[in-house]
């Protein structure tokens, strides 16, 4: 049985299709009760109920919302060209589920262990820019095309940044695999040891990047309501829009996954003695995402040039000079070797 | 397995590269492209230089394209007109592509590979080290030198193009966003108690 799995063409790729399955199940249905979390969250925060008709508390009020969706009409405009129109959607999605595959919840739970996983990760979601442009341009129609022109400049301004970033994790670690980045980040004095704490300004830089990246307010100028309606997606209906907004929060909680694994240690105990597991992985997604919603709740909205003003001129020349002072901090040591952790970790 | 996935990425790699040249439209052009890109990123991993495959999608696809796709979709362009100036140079067009075509045969008809490059070719990254270390090893410790006075050369490209395009102009009103932040409201504005009736 064992042989018929690991070493035939088909049992390997029924071995790959079972685990993808087994990330991508679960994920969604995480994700409609995130989707409700983020509600109840922001309706807690202005002192209204939220979701609280359907099921308990409202549990199922996002099943209820894709049900909704997936009835209604798609609506295709006159002009639109349609074979990309319906295509941007579906790379929404996609490149927002793929960058699953090399992200580890547990020591060795991983679809694929690969050795550039942390590039992977980066470039998919720089990917993640032509759902947004083919979908703006297909509408034929003048305000999405706006909408994902603007969109498609503050994710490609941001990723520059969060690259920057990730950098500066690469170099203390020595590795771009997950696994490795997180056992750089065990030690003996619990949370203490993650890279938290001698990277801290980047955690914030991150999560704001995070944030502009993943078109979230209070960067959400793409769908700015107050003057370009829903941005992109003034023109989708239906099952597209679904698709387009199942991925703009699959993207969301890529990012709390990359936070926790980058920055809290992924699965790592907090308190040493605690045994480690793939509690402490969702425990810190989502606590990260609390911190998402609350932001949401609590923050008004940037103007497009004071956007592009953080990215360019504050958030890239911090995160530069941060790789640099990295770079010679894991070199020669200082702060008791914190940031060269493949020196002490091996 | 592999070889499917080799034939796979090959096969979308050409199919990818044709329709960029026939397609009417050229925003799908350069989508077909992206898709070619990302066939090769495909051919990359297979051979096992997963560090230059995700570079190719890093820098091709996640910027360049994006810019292609920036500047084509801003064009205002009549495809027709385009397509009868094509038409033009389809004769000597089609000529330098039989000339190359030519070329190839000639070149490859006679190719064999020398028996010490075999070898070789089984060596190109150390047994103990995945390659982006070895190509880590090669790019900044070997040639250390030659990777800087590269970078020196585009920063050189970098500011050129800045100063070619940048005027100061003095009649443009711009923002002074840390004059804006430092603005004090009790110097700002002031507060005036109106009688009614009264004017200031």
């Amino acid at each position: 049985m064992a042989d018929f799995f690991f070493n035939t063409n088909l049992g390997m790729l029924l071995v790959i299709i079972g685990q993808i399955l087994l990330v991508v199940v679960p994920l969604l249905v995480a994700l409609a009760f995130l989707m409700y979390a983020d509600r109840k969250i922001w309706a807690a925060v202005q002192m209204r109920r939220g979701p609280n008709v359907v099921g308990v508390f409202g549990l199922l009020q996002s099943f209820a919302d894709f049900g909704k969706y997936i009835v209604k009409e798609i609506v295709v405009p006159a002009g639109a060209d349609k074979a990309v129109f319906f295509m941007a959607p579906m790379v929404t999605l996609v490149m927002s589920l793929i960058a699953w595959a090399v992200i580890p919840f547990n020591d060795g739970w991983v679809i694929s262990n690969v050795n550039v996983a942390i590039l992977y990760v980066f470039a998919v979601s720089s990917l993640e820019v032509y759902g947004v442009i083919m979908g703006g341009w297909a509408s034929n129609s003048k305000y999405p095309f706006l909408g994902s022109l603007r969109s498609a400049a503050q994710m490609i301004s941001y990723e520059v940044s969060i690259g920057l970033i990730i950098i500066g994790i690469i170099l203390s670690t020595g590795s771009m695999n997950f696994s490795a980045i997180v056992d750089a980040q065990r030690g003996s004095y619990g949370l203490l040891n993650w890279y938290w704490l001698p990277h801290f300004p980047m955690l914030i830089l991150f999560f704001i990047s995070a944030l502009a990246e993943t078109n979230r307010p209070p960067f959400d100028l793409p769908e700015a309501e107050s003057e370009l309606v829903a941005g992109y997606q003034v023109e989708y209906s239906s099952t597209p829009f679904l698709l387009f907004m199942i991925g703009e929060l699959t993207a969301v909680v890529l990012m709390c996954a990359l936070i926790a694994l980058m920055f809290f240690g992924g699965w790592l105990s907090p308190i040493p003695g605690l045994p480690d597991g793939i509690f402490w992985m969702i425990a810190k997604m989502g606590l990260v995402f609390f911190f998402f919603a609350m932001v949401k709740a609590i923050t008004p909205r940037y103007r497009y040039d004071q956007l592009m003003r953080l990215g360019w001129k504050v958030f890239l020349p911090f995160s530069l000079i941060w790789v640099v002072f990295v770079a010679f901090a894991a070199k020669f040591d200082w702060f008791w070797g914190v940031y060269a952790r493949w020196a002490v970790g091996g | 397995m592999t070889v499917f996935a080799f034939y796979l990425f090959a096969l979308s790699v050409i199919a990818g590269g044709f329709f960029t040249v026939v397609s009417r439209n050229p925003v799908h052009s350069v989508l077909w492209l992206i898709l070619s890109f990302l066939s090769a990123a495909g051919l990359f991993v297979l051979l096992g230089a997963e560090f230059v495959a995700m570079l190719l999608i890093i820098v091709y696809v996640g910027a360049v394209a994006v810019l292609f796709l920036f500047v084509v979709m801003m064009l205002d362009v009549d495809f027709a007109e385009l397509k009868a100036e094509m038409a033009k140079y389809m004769p000597l067009a089609l000529l330098i592509g039989l000339v190359i075509l030519m070329q190839f045969v000639m070149a490859f008809g006679a190719w064999e590979s020398n028996t010490a490059a075999q070898s070789l070719r089984t060596q190109v990254v150390p047994v103990d080290r995945h390659n982006t270390e070895a190509l880590g090893m090669i790019l900044y410790d070997q040639y250390f030198l030659l990777f800087q006075l590269s970078g020196l050369i585009l920063l050189v490209a970098m500011i050129g193009a800045i100063v070619l395009t940048l005027r100061h102009r003095g009649d443009v009103k711009r923002q002074d966003v840390i004059a804006q932040m430092m603005r004090d409201p009790a110097k700002a504005m002031e507060l005036k108690d109106v009688k009614s009736g009264q004017g200031l």
